[in-house]
Parts: structure tokens; sequence; C-alpha cells
């Protein structure tokens, strides 16, 4: 197996969500809704309920739509990156895992071009995000939109594999519902997407320690920093070293002989 | 790995196991979820060129049988060989000999009928102006060829699986497993994949195993082994296993063998 027939089959898979993609439209456009209520109505609503102090990356006191924007950001591709892993362990049984799965590749490589291919994806929505964003006052620094690209993969990946990780590992995450409740409800708002963490850390030390250790903080941290030209290091650091961790866990907790059709009982 | 599908074509690739040629051996296999036990210590050969009808009810175990040699799931006991390569510690070398048509529709309605199969090259490392060359020539092999472009979502269940066995051979496969192909197909398509598979052993020399609970579609040139709650009752050509039941056709030595009534 030579590095051509790797890469083209990453190719192949990306091709093909592409595709999938430009054939649903509003399936894209309807994954944008639940950011831009955030973004035009709740960010409205507390605007200036929250006093926002000049934090890094930014220069100056900022609105706080402008705070929240890589934090929705965040939410957007946490919320891709979940959805689209879990349906790779529960569609399992489904046509196109099993037609993916019979590829001479090794599992863990189809499963990683399968996660790239739905960042790439997530990444188109993010943007288009922004793109409405700007309307709203968020005006980043227009150098600012290339360096959040190689942020916004890496932090996806990382949400993905953590996505994946769980879903293979336990079997009471059997519906989003449970992931929204359990995973995502929880990491979004024991973040900094919200509300910079010193405001958490004056009212709670431990529940900014939680904050801190959480991985989509750092996620958005990336994010927000890379959007106004800075690269914060620490939050690199966590961010590649969780991706390496889930994608391992996951791969492990992928191995089709103890997968969950094996533990359910089977279906003939 | 591209090479070596061609060149292996009879297993004569370099680094294989040199003593076995054949394209798929599976030995003492056992599989269960839980307590329930779905296969039972089976064994069989398939020779070059074997057609060959894997014969049971629903539940016997056919699914289970193709979800370990697709690699669904791994085996746990026993092995599985493909021209002498251990699924489990090969899995490369066997999948890129093997093409697989899927019990349900796997195809992506989403897509045209040649984005599916230029996908289905691409998962197999293939080039894509050879991956054109190839799937035109399968799918002209299936009469589609004015379909290419359309949506796979606009033609009928037929067309479908004349699709799929079209893409599971783009990668030039030499054993091809197909499960239930025919159900919820009408005599007419039912009748064209047959004789497209006996076809592709006749003429390519392609190893077939075809799993079925239709008893009408095992003709008598075909090999069998009859599958029944997780073991095999019997393997051969058919007139063989009809003769060492005692019985005068198919339908009369499944029931002897199962001691229940086939469809």
């Amino acid at each position: 197996m030579k590095a051509v027939h790797y890469y083209r089959c990453m190719r192949g898979i990306v091709w093909r969500e592409a595709l999938r993609f430009l054939n649903q439209r509003g399936r894209f456009l309807a994954a944008l809704v639940r950011p831009l209520v955030w973004l035009l109505i709740f960010a409205t609503g507390f605007r200036f309920v929250l006093g926002v102090s000049i934090i890094p990356p930014y220069q100056t006191y900022i609105p706080y739509q402008v705070y929240i924007a890589p934090g929705l950001i965040g939410m957007i591709i946490m919320f891709q990156g979940m959805q689209s892993s879990l349906s790779m362990v529960w569609d399992r049984e489904t046509g196109s895992m099993r037609t993916l799965l019979v590829s001479p590749l090794p599992r863990w490589y189809l499963l990683v071009s399968k996660l790239v291919a739905a960042v790439i994806v997530s990444v188109l929505q993010a943007y288009v995000f922004l793109g409405i964003a700007y309307f709203w006052g968020v005006h980043p620094p227009r150098l600012g939109y290339l360096p959040v690209f190689p942020a916004l993969i890496l932090a996806g990946m990382m949400l993905s594999a953590l996505g994946l990780f769980l879903s293979s590992v336990i079997r009471q995450l059997e519906n989003f519902a449970g992931v929204m409740n359990f995973v995502i409800f929880p990491m979004f708002f024991a973040s900094s997407a919200l509300y910079p963490l010193w405001t958490v850390q004056q009212a709670n030390e431990r529940l900014y320690e939680i904050c801190m250790a959480n991985p989509f903080t750092h996620a958005v941290e990336l994010i927000r920093f890379a959007l106004y030209e800075k690269f914060n290091l620490e939050a690199f650091g966590v961010v590649a070293g969780s991706l390496v961790v889930f994608m391992v866990l996951a791969v492990l907790g992928y191995d089709p002989g103890r997968g969950l059709i094996t533990r359910r009982g089977g279906a003939e | 790995m591209l090479d070596l599908n061609t060149e292996a074509a009879d297993g004569g690739a370099a680094g294989a196991p040199a003593r076995e040629a054949l394209p798929l051996v599976v030995e003492g296999l056992s599989h269960s979820f839980g307590e329930r036990q779905a296969l039972r210590e089976v064994s069989f050969k398939l020779g070059r060129g074997d057609r060959t009808m894997l014969l049971g009810l629903n539940g016997a175990g056919k699914t289970t049988l193709f979800s370990l040699i697709t690699r669904l799931y791994n085996h746990r006991s026993g092995s599985i060989r493909i021209f002498g390569w251990e699924i489990k510690q090969k899995p490369s070398e066997a999948l890129a000999r093997l093409g697989v048509v899927f019990q349900l529709a796997t195809l992506d309605l989403e897509l045209s009928v040649a984005q599916n199969l230029y996908y289905h090259a691409a998962l197999h490392g293939l080039p894509r102006r050879e991956a054109g060359v190839r799937l035109r020539r399968e799918i002209e092999r299936v009469g589609l060829t004015d379909r290419l472009r359309e949506h796979a979502r606009t033609l009928s269940g037929g067309q479908r699986r004349r699709v799929e066995i079209a893409r599971a051979l783009v990668h030039r496969p030499r054993v091809l497993l197909l499960d239930e192909p025919t159900v919820g197909l009408d005599v007419a398509s039912r009748q064209f994949l047959l004789d497209h598979v006996r076809m592709l052993c006749r003429e390519e020399g392609i190893a077939a195993l075809w799993a079925t609970h239709l008893i009408d579609e095992v003709d008598s040139a075909a090999r069998v082994i009859v599958l029944h709650r997780g073991r095999i009752l019997a393997e051969g050509p058919v007139p063989e296993v009809i003769r060492r039941a005692n019985a005068s056709s198919m339908r009369e030595a499944f029931d002897k063998l199962t001691g229940e009534r086939g469809e």
C-alpha cells in the first residue's frame, strides 16, 4: 500500500462528502440556525449585562457579540463533529459504513479520512457563519480569516475524535439527546465560549479549574486568538494533545471485535 | 496493492504464502453474540472459478459469516484466508482481492451512478483515469451505460443491484461475495444477476460465494454449502450433495438435511 493510494482514498472520501453537501444545501444551512439564534438574539439581550474587560487577544473593549463569536464557531464545529462521528458508530450496520470498511486501507485511516471530510464541511459552515456575523458587528482583522482555518481544522478534528471515542465506548450515548445533555452542553457552558474565565474564577475557583481542564475551552481560545492573528501556544498544545489521545482511544474503541454490535447481542 | 491485485490473480504474488493459492479458505470458524452461537466450527474452501451457493434459512448464520469475511467484526477463533492472506493479520492484501455485494442497498442515493463508482474506486486507491475506464467497462456489462450520469435514486431496485455488482468489480477482485443479492427483485433482474455471476466465474475465474435462502437459485452446475443454525450440514457440487442425502432434488436434500422445510 503506497502513499499515493492513501492520498487517493482520502481525496475520494472528502470529494464524496463535498458532493453530498452540495446536494443537501438545506441541511447545511439549517445547522447554522442554532449559532445564529445565539448571536442575533442571546448576544443582543446580554449585550449590556456583562461587563467585558480588555482581555487578550482583544486590544480594546468589545461588545458581547464579538466576544461570543469564536465560542459559537466552536459550537458549530462541535455539533457537526459530534454528529458525524456518532453517525459513524450508529451507522456501522448501514450501507455507507460497510462499503467504506471493505476498503483495503487500514481502518484507522478510513476513520480519520471520514472525520477530515466532515470537519472540512463544518469549517465551511463556520466561514458562512463568520460572513453573516460580519453584518452583526463582528469585524475581526481581515487577515485573521486565514490563520483561523488551521485552527478550525485542528479543533474540529479534536472534537470529532472525542465524539467518535465517546460513542464507541459509551453504550448509553445512543441518541443525540443524550450526547447533548451529557457532553455538548456541559462542555459548552463550562468553557470560555460565553464568558471570559476570569468571571468564573471570581465566582467559583473549582468551576474555573474544570473550565480550564475542558479541551473545548482551549479549542475556543485557539480559534479566538487565530481570528485575531495571534497564536495561543497553550491552547494549541492542549488541543493537539487531546486530538492525539482521543484519536488513539477512538480507533481502539472502534475495534470491530469489541464494537456495539457484538455487545448488543448482534443482529443476523 | 493494485499491482498485486492483478498479478495475484492466481495467488502468485510475491510474499504470499506459496502452498495456498485458493481464493477463499475458511477453517474452524466460530462466532457468538453473547450467549447465542451464530457460527460453529464452519470450514469450507472456494477454488478458482467456483460458484458456490451458500444456502440457509434466515438466521442460519449467513450474514454473520459475511460480516466476518468482510472484517466488519473480527473473528476470535478459526481462520479466514483469501489467497493465503489471513484477514486478521493481512487485511489489506485480503480485502484488495475481495468484492462484496451487501444484502442491504448500499448505493449513495444522493450521488450519481458514476460518482458512486468513482468513490468506490478511490477507496481502493485507483487513479481517477483508470477508474473511469474500468467503471465504464463494468457498467456496460450490466447494461446501464446510459444511466451513468443519473442519480442513483432514479434507478429501479434491479438496476441498483446491477450497479452494485459493477461497483464490486471495479477493483478487479478475485473473490466475489453476494449476500442475498436477489431479495426484492423481479424475475428478470434475478435471472440477469444469476447469469452475470455465472459468466464471471466461467470466463474470468472469479470465485463467487452467493448467499441465499431460495432453493430455486441453486442450479445443478453450482456448488452448494448448506448452512443451518450456524453449522455446515453439507458441502460440494449440487448433484453430489443430492446423491449423498439420498434425495432426488436439492429441495428434498435440504429438507432431509435440516429436518425443516425450505423455501
